[in-house]
């Protein structure tokens, strides 16, 4: 299809994602308590600060730390792997594959069409979050605000995009599933979801700021809470748009190659 | 009777170890698998402790390591023994094949628990073994011997106690079908076990006591290697689970009994 046919048909998508968003809602919420790790991590951080601060973390900076990780996670949330073996496995795909825009388009208007409820579910936790610590707990500047939504829009980018890199494997090898497994438990100790990348000893930390782990999660939340003067930020954005750019690639290339070997199920 | 079901069981067990050797490659992947996620699931320790020059409400690190270790034992528990067979239910439920399994002459919730074992899961003993081995060369002791009969018998408790929340998770899944991420709920919650329990303050530590006691599962058995659970822990984790482990099977059950089978 057309570019001009997939920018005129992406609003109805994004649309068809909003209604499926609400109607599995229960599901969602589900979802949104299984993603409580920040809090145990909260409780288990503040410990530690109770007496002394952490790095230039003290007990209350965690909360705010983990209540902003919190937040960015449930808007830059991505499953699209799950969902590219789940149909490659079933030959779903085939169907998708029938309609004049390329899945990938759809895939991506469905997690976005999920974003608006998981933002109205994060809104109360934002609220508690100001409550509870002030003004510190969003960004203070204007360029903050600025570098705040770009940094969620690439965090949700590389998410995203490296689920569709590891997804399409699944046209090559018959399940990629224990590869994102892989890459999930890379994201978890790498990502700053456990505990902020700072903490990290210096070599690893080096290593980190490598990695395209600690830009789905880390920057944005760090950004959120005013962790960055203004030079480091852009420092940090860029590097993880030259991540968003590298996926792109990967999973484009990847998805295409992989397409041509997928006709095979088709007869 | 119970020798019945303990062939049963071992005809059950040998079927899920022939599946799993058949997919040979597979086998060793997960074995490999399992090991990384293992080491990955230690950094977090060592990234505390490095950054807390002391203990953690009264936690050394050595001592937290073999709470690690149970939690290492116990998810080695969970996912290979545990897990699999009982997403399985959730998947007949689903399907209405469930129906199949009630036909069959033996308890049902025998049968559906029993139904797939992932045999590669003993890495994580192994591991455990390893993490306790080390935590001890740390603290530069050995258990005692009455610590190590204590904290097997606390072995027992918290499997069954692991078990009877697995069997109340799936009893929600007769009331509301689509239970997929239940799973991932369960086991994102039971990650919490990983840290000692004194960790946890005000509403927290009630929940991971009485609720989800998540508590009596890894912190009781690592306080019993060292010596120093009292022996009325021993007794309430002992009643505990046993409550437990009646109030899921009567869940079970009642909710066995209004099941209306694929084709009512």
């Amino acid at each position: 299809m057309s570019v001009r046919g997939t920018i005129r048909a992406f609003p109805t998508l994004l649309r068809v994602g909003v209604s499926e968003a609400v109607a599995y809602r229960a599901e969602m919420i589900v979802w949104f308590f299984s993603t409580t790790m920040p809090f145990i991590s909260m409780a288990l951080w503040t410990a530690v600060a109770r007496y002394n601060p952490v790095g230039r973390y003290d007990s209350e900076d965690f909360v705010r730390y983990f209540l902003a990780t919190f937040s960015v996670r449930q808007v830059t949330g991505s499953w699209v792997a799950w969902q590219m073996n789940y149909e490659v496995r079933q030959g779903t795909l085939a169907m998708r594959l029938l309609r004049p825009i390329s899945p990938l388009w759809a895939y991506a208007a469905e997690n976005l069409g999920y974003m608006p409820l998981r933002a109205l579910m994060v809104l109360p936790i934002v609220i508690f979050s100001l409550v509870h610590s002030g003004a510190a707990a969003l960004p203070r500047t204007a360029w903050g605000w600025l570098f705040l939504v770009l940094a969620l829009v690439g965090g949700w980018l590389i998410t995203f995009l490296a689920n569709v890199a590891i997804g399409s494997l699944s046209l090559y090898i018959e399940s990629s599933q224990r590869l994102m497994d892989v890459w999930f438990a890379l994201f978890l100790v790498g990502s700053g979801y456990l505990y902020p990348v700072e903490l990290f000893p210096s070599a690893l930390k080096g290593l980190l700021d490598w990695l395209p782990f600690r830009y789905q999660i880390g920057l944005p939340t760090e950004i959120m809470i005013n962790a960055h003067g203004f030079s480091e930020a852009l420092g940090l954005l860029a590097r993880q748009w030259a991540w968003v750019a590298v996926l792109l690639t990967v999973s484009v290339v990847s998805w295409k190659r992989g397409l041509k070997r997928f006709a095979a199920y088709g007869g | 009777m119970l020798r019945r079901y303990l062939r049963l069981l071992g005809v059950r067990l040998r079927a899920s170890s022939l599946l799993a050797m058949q997919y040979r490659a597979d086998f060793l992947v997960d074995g490999l698998i399992s090991v990384f996620w293992m080491i990955t699931a230690l950094v977090p320790l060592f990234v505390v402790f490095q950054n807390a020059q002391r203990d953690i409400e009264g936690w050394s690190f050595g001592e937290s390591l073999l709470v690690i270790g149970w939690f290492t034992l116990l998810q080695g528990i969970l996912e290979g023994a545990i897990n699999p067979s009982l997403t399985g239910v959730v998947e007949h439920i689903r399907k209405g094949t469930l129906d199949f399994v009630l036909l069959k002459p033996a308890d049902a919730q025998f049968l559906v628990s029993t139904e797939r074992f992932l045999p590669w899961r003993i890495t994580n003993v192994f591991a455990a073994l390893v993490v306790f081995g080390y935590a001890f060369h740390r603290l530069g002791r050995v258990p005692s011997l009455l610590g190590v009969g204590i904290s097997l018998v606390l072995l027992v408790t918290s499997v069954l106690l692991l078990y009877s929340l697995w069997i109340l998770t799936v009893c929600a899944a007769f009331y509301v079908v689509k239970v997929d991420n239940l799973s991932y709920f369960f086991t994102s919650i039971f990650d919490a076990a990983r840290w000692p329990a004194p960790v946890f303050r005000g509403a927290l530590s009630f929940v991971f006591t009485f609720i989800i006691p998540l508590a009596v599962m890894t912190t009781f058995p690592a306080e019993a290697m060292l010596g120093r659970l009292p022996w009325s822990a021993l007794g309430w984790a002992i009643l505990g689970s046993g409550l437990f482990a009646f109030l899921s099977r009567q869940m079970w059950k009642h909710a066995i009994g209004r099941y209306t089978s694929a084709s009512s």
